[in-house]
């Protein structure tokens, strides 16, 4: 995306400093409440005047307070998801949708009302009032009138955070059918690891109103484990499945998993918590669980007491979670070979 | 056939087309400043918001009488601004612009306090929403700002409106009591009850007063209803 931010920001007793630049298409801000993720996302839009600083996106400087440029939020071309939708009442979806489109430029319009009305599924609600919508489908005509306006960076602040888990999984297979489908630079700001590793492949993380790091989205979601509490979670995008007497085979890689939760769509999202998978040096002889998959070290993370191995089951990884004086008594090294047991209830289905 | 029911003369019926005509240009010419003031105290950062705030308010609490008399030092021959107004022959004193600009100033506050209630309702997010979704300024203003405080404005050009066909005290100052040129209904009512004989012909006008105060309500209380339908 080509995105490079130097800027510096006092409000009240607040000061929020960040110097960026990004290149991945997909990238995350990442903090808890307070971190100045929204500061930094109504600092981008326009929305909010930066102290000092400068801000440039694909070449083009939207800010820069010695030069005293300072773009208006219509001039910037940085379209903004909130929180809540935030759709106009007066009018009706169909013109909330394309209210940013009219005001694009001819030249400036790459995607079709058309085509993304039916990624995001919303020919059924065009006609209705704002007011008749449910909470996932104002987030979906949201995200719809926003991509319509063709910007060349999205912005969505907690996009997901008023949702209920369920339509929060339900909402993410639309979210990453439009960044495939229509190709748009995003910056997703949430405070929820798993939306994070669900939409983004780097993360910037903010602490108290400064970059405190920045790193791979999947190594976040490793150091979460070393941190305590949840633990890391295996997420497994799992297609359609096949009856196997009264349990279920997903395709995975090369092999095949059986679990107890049917899926009813293409996409089928599944949660297996690291602590779940057991480890065995040799096949074991008889087990309650139905899977057994060989697979292979690639490499052991983790402090105190808690172990990452990471698994290379054909061509798929797993982390499994352990304590360290089982890496001892087995011997775990990189390049071990090991049989990885799961249960078939130990997978969840998220949305 | 009204006249022979309600036994107006001309002079009655003059005065009441002048008080519809004064209230129709009283509201429609104070409407946008109504507007842009409320906007202005709703929106704005200024520093000076609570000084610009009391001087709209004011003539909510002045007597109608001391604005008037106000507006008559203003726009007098030796006032502020009638020596220069008059070198382009425009006239306030005795005039029907002088009711006009009368009934404006004492409406002005009841209209922008129905105005900023609504405002005040609009998710200012919304505003930024339709920014950074391209429209400008002056767009996001017509475009939602506008609509958003739709109801406001009417019941503000209500209020007005109403406030215009009762104004008394600033008009007769500024305007004076001139049958055909500024005597509205309440000017009338007025110069009646000061007459011998002059109630019957008085209560007609009450009567109409009401009639075209209720009238006033209930077309706005329809159009209200029809644009929350939207």
């Amino acid at each position: 995306m080509d995105l490079e931010v130097d800027v510096e920001k006092q409000h009240g007793d607040f000061h929020f400093a960040a110097a960026f630049s990004l290149t991945q298409r997909r990238c995350g801000i990442f903090g808890p409440s307070g971190s100045g993720k929204s500061t930094l996302m109504h600092i981008l839009a326009g929305l909010l005047k930066p102290d000092r600083g400068t801000i440039r996106l694909a070449g083009q400087t939207l800010f820069d307070s010695a030069a005293g440029i300072n773009n208006p939020p219509e001039k910037r071309r940085i379209g903004v998801v909130f929180q809540h939708s935030h759709l106009f009442p007066h009018i009706s979806v169909q013109r909330n949708l394309l209210y940013g489109w009219q005001r694009t430029a001819p030249a400036e319009r790459r995607i079709s009302p058309e085509a993304l009305i039916e990624v995001l599924g919303l020919r059924p609600l065009l006609k209705r009032g704002v007011n008749r919508l449910s909470g996932g489908e104002r987030q979906r005509v949201a995200l719809g009138r926003t991509v319509l306006a063709c910007p060349h960076l999205i912005l969505m602040d907690e996009p997901l955070t008023g949702l209920d888990e369920e339509l929060k999984h339900q909402i993410i297979p639309y979210l990453k059918r439009v960044f495939q489908e229509f190709d748009i630079p995003l910056l997703f700001i949430s405070h929820s690891l798993r939306e994070m590793r669900l939409m983004t492949e780097e993360v910037l993380v903010f602490r108290q109103g400064a970059l405190e790091g920045r790193m791979l989205t999947e190594e976040l979601a490793r150091n979460s484990m070393a941190a305590g509490g949840e633990g890391y979670a295996n997420l497994l995008e799992l297609g359609r499945p096949r009856a196997v007497g009264d349990l279920w085979a997903y395709a995975w890689g090369n092999t095949e998993l059986i679990l107890t939760d049917p899926g009813d769509s293409d996409e089928n999202l599944f949660k297996l918590d690291a602590r779940d998978i057991v480890l065995f040096k040799n096949h074991p002889q008889a087990t309650s669980a139905r899977n057994l998959l060989t697979c292979k070290v690639v490499s052991l993370f983790g402090v105190n007491n808690r172990v990452g191995v990471e698994l290379l089951c054909g061509d798929r990884h797993l982390i499994a979670q352990i304590v360290p004086e089982s890496v001892r008594e087995m011997e775990i090294v990189e390049g071990s070979e090991l049989i990885a047991v799961i249960k078939a209830s130990s997978f969840r289905k998220l949305g | 056939m009204m006249e022979s029911f309600l036994h107006l003369s001309s002079q009655d019926t003059h005065a009441i087309w002048l008080s519809i005509k004064v209230a129709c240009a009283a509201t429609l010419i104070a409407s946008p400043f109504g507007f842009a003031a409320a906007y202005l105290l709703v929106f704005s950062k200024l520093p000076a918001k609570p000084l610009i705030e009391g001087v709209i308010n004011l003539p909510l609490v002045l007597p109608p009488v001391v604005v008037g008399y106000l507006l008559l030092l203003f726009f007098g021959q030796s006032g502020t601004l009638g020596p220069f107004l008059s070198r382009f022959d425009i006239r306030i004193i005795f005039t029907l612009s002088g009711a006009i600009l009368a009934s404006a100033v004492v409406g002005f506050p009841l209209m922008v306090r129905a105005i900023r209630i609504g405002m005040e309702g609009i998710d200012r997010n919304c505003l930024q929403a339709a920014r950074t979704l391209g429209a400008g300024w002056w767009d996001t203003l017509f475009t939602i700002t506008l609509p958003l405080s739709g109801r406001a404005v009417l019941a503000g050009m209500t209020l007005m409106f109403a406030r215009s066909l009762g104004e008394f005290g600033a008009t007769i100052i500024l305007a004076g009591n001139i049958p055909g040129v500024t005597q509205t209904i309440p000017l009338a009512i007025y110069e009646y009850t000061n007459t011998p004989g002059g109630d019957r012909m008085a209560l007609n006008l009450c009567l109409v007063s009401i009639v075209l105060s209720f009238a006033v309500l209930l077309l706005s209380e329809a159009v209200g209803r029809s644009l929350k339908k939207r």
